[in-house]
C-alpha cells in the first residue's frame, strides 16, 4: 500500500520549515548552508510527489536539475568560508557583517 | 517678365567665400592673404551685379530675374525656396553694395594697415556684404531676415572689433540690444502676416505674392495690414536708427572708421528704408501706418540734426547726421514716394560714405583725434581729404547741382505735395541744420588756424593713394550721382523714378503732377535754406569765432540740452534700463537663489537626511536579510492564501 500525497507534503513542509529557521536562527555559516541544503531537498521531496501522482515525469527530472545546483552551490558556499575563515578565524554569520554602514 | 538665371547666387557668395578665406588666414596668420583676396572678392562681386543689371536693363520694363537655389522649407502650407531676385529696386541696392563695398574695402587696406587683426576685420567686412546681399536679394521675408540678422551680428561684430576696451564692447552690446527690440517686432510682424494670409488668402511669405495679395488682405482683414507694417516700422527704427531705437548708432561709432562708413552711413542703416519700399503695396493699403513712418521720419531727422549743430566730436556729428539723412529717405518712403526715399539712399551713400572716409583719414592722420576743436587748417596738410569733404559737405547741405539736392528736393516736393505740410517743415528746418552743423564741421576742422598739437602737426601728411582714391571715386559719385534725378522733365528729367516706378508701388496721395510754380517754389526755398544755414557756419566760424561761445552761454539751457543729447540715454537708463537692473536682481537674487536653488537644494539634503536614518537597515548581517526575505515571502503567500 502506498501513502498518501499529504504525507509526503506534510514531511516537506516540515523539512523546509527547519530549513528556514536553520538559516535564521544558526549562527554558524556551516550549519546555515546545511540549512538551505534541508531546504533543497524538502522541495525535491514535493517533486517527486507530485510527480508520481500525476503520473509525468517532468518532476522527477527537474529533481536532478536542483541536485546539480545544489551541489554547484555547496562547492561555492564552502569555498567562500573557508575563504573567510582564513582571513577571519571565525565561521559566525554576525562576526562577519562587512558589507554594513 | 521673369528670367531664370543661376547668376545671382554668386553676388552674395563671393563675398561669403571671402569670410572663409578671411578666418583661414586669421587662424593661418597670414593677414596680408586676406587685404588682397577680400577686396578683389567683393570687386567681382560688383562685376557679377552690374552683368546681372545689365540683363535686367535688357528685359522690359518691370521684368525681373530670378534664381532658385533650393526649397529650403517646405511644409504645407508654408514654402518658403532660399530664392533670389533682382528688379529694379534690388539692382539700385546691390551696385551700392558692392560698388561702395569695394571702394571702402580698397581704403580699408590703407587704413587698417598697422592692425594686427587685419584677416579678422576683412572676414568680417567681408561676411557683411554677403548678409547685406542676401538682404537685398531676397525673394521671401524669412530669407530677407536671415540677411537682416546677418547684417545685426556683423554691426556687433565690427562696432566691437576693438573688444579689448570696454567702451567699444559696450557699444557693440547697445547696438545688438536695440536691434533685438526691432528684430523681435519685425518677427511678430512676420508671423502675423503669414497668419493673416493663410485665413483670408494663400498662405504665403513671398514678397512678391505679399505684395500681390496686400490689397485682399486689407479688404479682407482692414486692420492686419497696418498692424504688420507697424511692427515692420518697429523694426526698422531698430535697424535704420530711428527714434525711438536710435541710440546705439552715435555710440556705433566706436567701430573702425571705414565701418561707420559702411554699415553704419551707406548701407546697413538703410536696410529700413529698403524694407518698406520693397513691401511698398502693403504700407500704400494702410495709410496710418505710412503717415506714422512720415512722422517719425519727419521727427527724427530734425531731432538728430538740432543734436548735430553742437556735437565736438566729428564722428558723433556725422553719426546724427545719418541719423538725420535716413530720416529723409523714412520721410521719402513715408509720403508715398517710395523712389525718392530709395534716391536719397543712393546719393547719401556715396555723400555720406565720403564724409566718413574723410573723418577716417583725418583720425589716421592725427592718431585717433577727433574733437574739431583740436583741428583747423587742415586743409593746408591734407588738401585731397579737405577738397573731397567740401564737395561731400555741399552735397549733404544741398547745394544746387550735388547730388543731396537733387534727392533731398525730391524728399521734401513729394513731402509738400503730398500734403505732409508739418512733416515737410520738419524736414526743411532740419535741411537748413544740415547746411549749419556740416559746414560747422568742416570750417572748424579744415579751415583757419590751426589748433593741432604741434606734435602732431609736424608729421600730418596726406593719406596714401590707396585710401584717397575711393575719396576722389566717392567725391565725383557724391557730386554728379544726384544727376540720375533731375526734377520735373528737364534734360532727362527723373531717370531713376522711372526705373524705380514699375518695382515700388504708386504714391497713394498723389494728386496729378504738381505745377511747375510750386516746384519752382519748392526749390528756391530749400535752396535758400541750405544757403542760409552754410551762411550762418561761415558767420558765425570763420566771420566771427567769437560769437559761438558768447550764444552758447547766451542760451545756456538750450545748449546743454543739445549738448547732451535731449539726455536721451540718460531717459531709457532711468525708464527701462533701471527697472530692468533691477527686476533682474530681484530674479536673481530671490527667484533664482532663494527660491529656484532652495527647491533643488532641498531636494537633496532631504534625500541625505532620509539615507542617514534608512541606511541603518544595512546591518551586515546575513540572516538579518534572510529574515527579511523569510517575512517578505509569507507575506505574499499569505496575499495569496487569503485572496
Amino acid at each position: 500500500m502506498q501513502a498518501p500525497v499529504n504525507h509526503y507534503l506534510v514531511l516537506a513542509a516540515i523539512l523546509f520549515a527547519i530549513g528556514v529557521f536553520g538559516v535564521l536562527l544558526r549562527r554558524n555559516v556551516i550549519v546555515m548552508l546545511m540549512s538551505v541544503e534541508l531546504m533543497l531537498n524538502a522541495v525535491n521531496v514535493t517533486f517527486v510527489a507530485l510527480a508520481r501522482k500525476g503520473l509525468a515525469v517532468d518532476g522527477q527530472v527537474i529533481v536532478f536539475f536542483v541536485m546539480t545546483v545544489a551541489a554547484a552551490e555547496v562547492a561555492i558556499g564552502l569555498a567562500i568560508i573557508l575563504a573567510v575563515f582564513a582571513q577571519r578565524r571565525t565561521v559566525n554569520a554576525d562576526e562577519i557583517g562587512l558589507l554594513r554602514w | 517678365m521673369l528670367e531664370e538665371t543661376a547668376l545671382l547666387r554668386f553676388i552674395p557668395l563671393l563675398p561669403l567665400l571671402g569670410t572663409i578665406v578671411g578666418i583661414a588666414a586669421a587662424v593661418a596668420d597670414r593677414p596680408r592673404i586676406a587685404r588682397i583676396v577680400s577686396p578683389s572678392l567683393v570687386l567681382l562681386a560688383f562685376v557679377v551685379a552690374a552683368t546681372a543689371v545689365a540683363r535686367l536693363w535688357s528685359l522690359p520694363a518691370g521684368g525681373a530675374l530670378h534664381d532658385g537655389v533650393y526649397s529650403w522649407i517646405a511644409v504645407a502650407p508654408l514654402s518658403i525656396d532660399l530664392a533670389f531676385r533682382v528688379d529694379a529696386l534690388s539692382a539700385v541696392m546691390i551696385l551700392i553694395v558692392t560698388g561702395v563695398g569695394f571702394l571702402l574695402h580698397l581704403y580699408s587696406i590703407g587704413y587698417m594697415e598697422e592692425d594686427p587683426d587685419l584677416a579678422r576685420y576683412f572676414a568680417y567686412l567681408n561676411l557683411f556684404t554677403g548678409s547685406m546681399l542676401i538682404l537685398v536679394l531676397a525673394d521671401s521675408l524669412p530669407v530677407l531676415f536671415i540677411g537682416w540678422e546677418g547684417v545685426g551680428i556683423c554691426s556687433y561684430l565690427l562696432i566691437g572689433f576693438w573688444y579689448r576696451e570696454m567702451p567699444n564692447a559696450d557699444a557693440g552690446l547697445k547696438a545688438m540690444l536695440a536691434n533685438r527690440i526691432g528684430d523681435a517686432a519685425f518677427l511678430i510682424g512676420m508671423f502675423l502676416l503669414f497668419w493673416s494670409l493663410a485665413s483670408t488668402g494663400e498662405a504665403t511669405l513671398n514678397l512678391q505674392e505679399v505684395n500681390r495679395q496686400a490689397g485682399a488682405l486689407a479688404a479682407a482683414m482692414p486692420w492686419v495690414p497696418t498692424a504688420v507694417c507697424l511692427l515692420f516700422l518697429v523694426g526698422a527704427t531698430g535697424k535704420s536708427a530711428q527714434i525711438p531705437l536710435y541710440v546705439w548708432l552715435p555710440d556705433a561709432m566706436a567701430g573702425p572708421t571705414p565701418v561707420s562708413a559702411l554699415i553704419h552711413a551707406a548701407t546697413m542703416v538703410t536696410a529700413g528704408v529698403y524694407m518698406i519700399a520693397r513691401l511698398s503695396p502693403l504700407y500704400v493699403v494702410a495709410p496710418g501706418a505710412l503717415e506714422t513712418v512720415a512722422l517719425i521720419g519727419g521727427l527724427t531727422c530734425l531731432f538728430a540734426a538740432t543734436i548735430a549743430l553742437v556735437q565736438e566730436d566729428l564722428k558723433k556729428i556725422l553719426a546724427y547726421s545719418t541719423i538725420s539723412q535716413i530720416g529723409y529717405m523714412i520721410i521719402g518712403v513715408g509720403v508715398g514716394a517710395f523712389a525718392a526715399g530709395i534716391f536719397h539712399l543712393v546719393t547719401h551713400a556715396f555723400f555720406k560714405a565720403l564724409l566718413f572716409l574723410c573723418a577716417g583719414a583725418v583720425m589716421h592722420g592725427l592718431h585717433g583725434e577727433l574733437r574739431i576743436t583740436h583741428m583747423g587748417g587742415l586743409q593746408q596738410r591734407m588738401p585731397i581729404t579737405g577738397r573731397t569733404f567740401l564737395v561731400a559737405a555741399l552735397a549733404i547741405a544741398g547745394v544746387p547741382g550735388l547730388s543731396g539736392f537733387f534727392s533731398k528736393d525730391m524728399v521734401l516736393e513729394a513731402a509738400y505735395t503730398g500734403g505732409h505740410r508739418f512733416v515737410w517743415l520738419l524736414g526743411l528746418v532740419g535741411a537748413g541744420c544740415t547746411a549749419f552743423y556740416i559746414f560747422r564741421a568742416y570750417f572748424v576742422a579744415f579751415r583757419g588756424e590751426s589748433r593741432v598739437d604741434p606734435a602732431k602737426w609736424s608729421h600730418l601728411h596726406e593719406v596714401p593713394a590707396v585710401m584717397s582714391v575711393p575719396l576722389v571715386i566717392l567725391a565725383v559719385l557724391a557730386a554728379v550721382g544726384g544727376w540720375v534725378g533731375l526734377p520735373g522733365d528737364w534734360l532727362w528729367g527723373d531717370a531713376i523714378g522711372r526705373f524705380l516706378a514699375p518695382a515700388v508701388a504708386a504714391s497713394p496721395g498723389h494728386h496729378g503732377e504738381p505745377s511747375t510754380g510750386t516746384l519752382a517754389f519748392l526749390m528756391v526755398v530749400t535752396t535758400a535754406v541750405a544757403l542760409g544755414g552754410i551762411a550762418c557756419a561761415w558767420l558765425l566760424y570763420v566771420r566771427r569765432p567769437d560769437l559761438p561761445a558768447r550764444i552758447a552761454t547766451g542760451a545756456r539751457s538750450l545748449y546743454d540740452v543739445l549738448w547732451n543729447k535731449y539726455w536721451i540715454d540718460q531717459l531709457y537708463e532711468k525708464l527701462f534700463l533701471g527697472p530692468y537692473r533691477r527686476a533682474c536682481d530681484v530674479f536673481w537674487r530671490g527667484i533664482d537663489s532663494i527660491l529656484i536653488d532652495g527647491i533643488v537644494n532641498g531636494v537633496g539634503e532631504g534625500i541625505s537626511a532620509a539615507a542617514l536614518v534608512w541606511r541603518k537597515m544595512q546591518t551586515g548581517n546575513v540572516q538579518n536579510y534572510a529574515l527579511g526575505m523569510a517575512v517578505g515571502a509569507v507575506i505574499v503567500l499569505t496575499y495569496y492564501w487569503f485572496r
